[in-house]
């Protein structure tokens, strides 16, 4: 019983970051068409930020602070830098552009920063433990969980409530339209960069506070989950993205816990595997995203 | 200042090898309807969404009242005074009809004053009231043609677009259209009306523009364009 509620608590904090991530590439490939695969980068210099922030001795909590700041940034700096331009391209040209992007950070991480992994070291109060009903839980997972949960709820209200949230409803069915209202397109394109930002440098504080240190390459497989988490619930779906992100997390973690030792190998290839056979049944994923009605 | 609402001159607009506008001219006075007339492909849309900022002008100029607004974009054009009601109406259908108000009002940058206008819209178009937290998406066409033109008057425009706003409605939608077209004129609102329903359209008109093959192939007074039987024969039997 201890096992299993652990492993429910980990299978949604980790589920939550790949929900996070995975809302931040829908928000921004439904609106301009980019599978953005520098996503990962973006987490990893939130990372970064926060390391920094940490070695020129700014007290955690700025430090997370500003690792969140330095994720929104970078989000910005690539829509302006690389992406604004690539306005409009089919979706292969701009698939190629964050490729590179993806790569020219990668190198500037290696090169800048360190190759290895550097520590990024919380003070230990953070990282305990409490018991309820005898079972121990970690602080770290369920603050991760309240976070996203918060962070999940608070971009629900900006999508369905804020006239900037219905500017990126409606840029997502119709960009052309919005612009014709007079709504400067250039700007509901920059915040929903700077809102997938904010989520990966959430994701990047959830995830180095579990990890406890930062490296080059930390994005790429939290952000390959969550690519496939964005499939699974349906390209371009807001809500699918979501559902698809705690889907995988839930899986990995359980074949992580409960698969024989044998099978470890494997782990990838049946979460994996579990949705291929969920797509067979639904290709659209598991929350399509609506198509745009125009008569 | 030129008197004019919008002024056309010699306006180019190409797809790669294809020249979808001519050397188009045209005029609409201010509180004025012109309508633009001719067959499907002649260029009607071509032309006014260059006037939007929406196409790529090729040459020629577009001003509007009185501002050169050539090669404008779409933002500013509407910040002089514009707004259109587009071919096939795209309202952004996974939206209800009220925040499709609401996201056209805030180019207004005044959220008491947009919330007035989206209230006096949805008492001017009782539909729209009515079904103001359905999905637009879910309206009938002559709702979602109601919607569209509501969401064009948010930004308080002086010069309004119509492409082909009676198309596929119901004639009891269509005359309810036209009657509202009379309406936005008797309020002062210049119109430039695209119409493929020559006869209606030349009822409520004050001048109109036949195009043929992107080029301007008749221009004058509706009743001139309505007895000349042989450019009836011609362009506008649709
Ligand atoms: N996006 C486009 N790309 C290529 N050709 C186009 C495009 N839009 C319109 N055309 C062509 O331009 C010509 C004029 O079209 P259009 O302006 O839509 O005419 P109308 O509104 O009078 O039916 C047609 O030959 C049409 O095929
Ligand atoms: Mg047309």
């Amino acid at each position: 019983m201890e096992l299993f509620i652990q492993q429910t608590v980990n299978a949604i904090s980790l589920g939550g970051v790949y929900a996070m991530l995975a809302l931040g590439l829908a928000i921004v490939f439904s609106i301009v068409r980019l599978i953005n695969f520098a996503h990962g980068e973006i987490m990893t210099f939130g990372a970064y930020g926060i390391f920094l922030a940490l070695a020129f001795g700014l007290p955690p909590a700025a430090a997370l602070l500003f690792g969140l700041a330095a994720a929104v940034v970078m989000a910005l700096a690539m829509e302006r830098t690389a992406f604004r331009a690539m306005r409009g391209a089919d979706v292969v040209s701009l698939l190629i552009t964050s490729f590179a992007v993806s790569e020219i950070l990668k190198v500037l991480f290696q090169n800048g920063i360190s190759p290895r992994p550097v520590p990024i070291t919380f003070p230990p109060a953070w990282s305990g433990a409490y018991e309820v009903g005898g079972i121990t839980i970690g602080v770290v997972p369920t603050v991760s969980i309240m976070v996203t949960f918060t962070a999940l709820m608070g971009l629900s209200f900006i999508l369905r409530r804020t006239v900037a949230g219905m500017a990126m409803r409606a840029a997502a069915e119709d960009i052309e339209m919005l612009r014709l209202l007079g709504i400067r397109a250039n700007r509901v394109v920059a915040v929903s960069f700077a809102l997938s930002g904010l989520l990966a440098g959430i994701a990047a504080v959830i995830w180095t506070a579990q990890r406890g240190s930062v490296d080059p390459l930390m994005g790429f497989f939290p952000v390959l989950k969550a690519f496939i988490a964005t499939v699974l619930g349906g390209l371009g779906s807001l809500g699918g993205a979501v559902l698809g992100g705690f889907v995988v997390g839930m899986l990995e973690v359980l074949a992580q816990a409960f698969l024989p030792d044998s099978l470890a190998p494997y782990r990838d290839a049946i979460v994996l595997a579990a949705v291929i056979a969920a797509l067979l049944m639904r290709p659209d994923g598991l929350l399509p995203a609506a198509s745009a009605h125009r008569s | 200042m030129s008197g004019n609402a919008l002024e056309v001159r010699q306006l180019e607009v190409r797809y790669g090898p294809v020249r979808a506008a001519i050397k188009i001219d045209l005029d609409v006075a201010p509180g004025s309807v012109t309508t633009l007339l001719g067959a499907n492909g002649a260029g009607k849309t071509s032309t006014v969404m260059a006037v939007a900022g929406a196409r790529r002008i090729a040459g020629g100029s577009v001003s509007i009242f009185g501002k050169d607004m050539t090669g404008a974009s779409a933002e500013d054009i509407v910040r002089a005074g514009v707004a259109i009601a587009p071919e096939g109406r795209r309202i952004f259908g996974s939206l209800s009809v009220e925040e499709n108000l609401r996201l056209a009002g805030s180019v207004l940058e005044d959220a008491q004053l947009a919330g007035e206008k989206s209230a006096a819209m949805m008492q001017r178009f009782p539909v729209l009231g009515e079904r103001r937290r359905q999905l637009a998406g879910l309206l009938s066409g002559g709702e979602q043609q109601m919607l569209a033109v509501a969401r064009a008057l948010m930004s308080q425009p002086r010069l309004l677009l119509m492409d082909e706003p009676s198309l596929g409605l119901a004639p009891q939608m269509v005359d309810q259209i036209f009657a509202i077209i009379e309406e936005l004129r008797q309020e002062g609102i210049s119109i430039l009306l695209v119409e493929q329903n020559a006869a209606l359209a030349l009822d409520v008109a004050d001048h109109a523009v036949v195009l043929a093959n992107g080029e301007v192939a008749a221009a004058g007074a509706p009743a001139d364009l309505k007895n000349d039987s042989l450019l009836h024969a011609a362009y506008l039997a649709a």
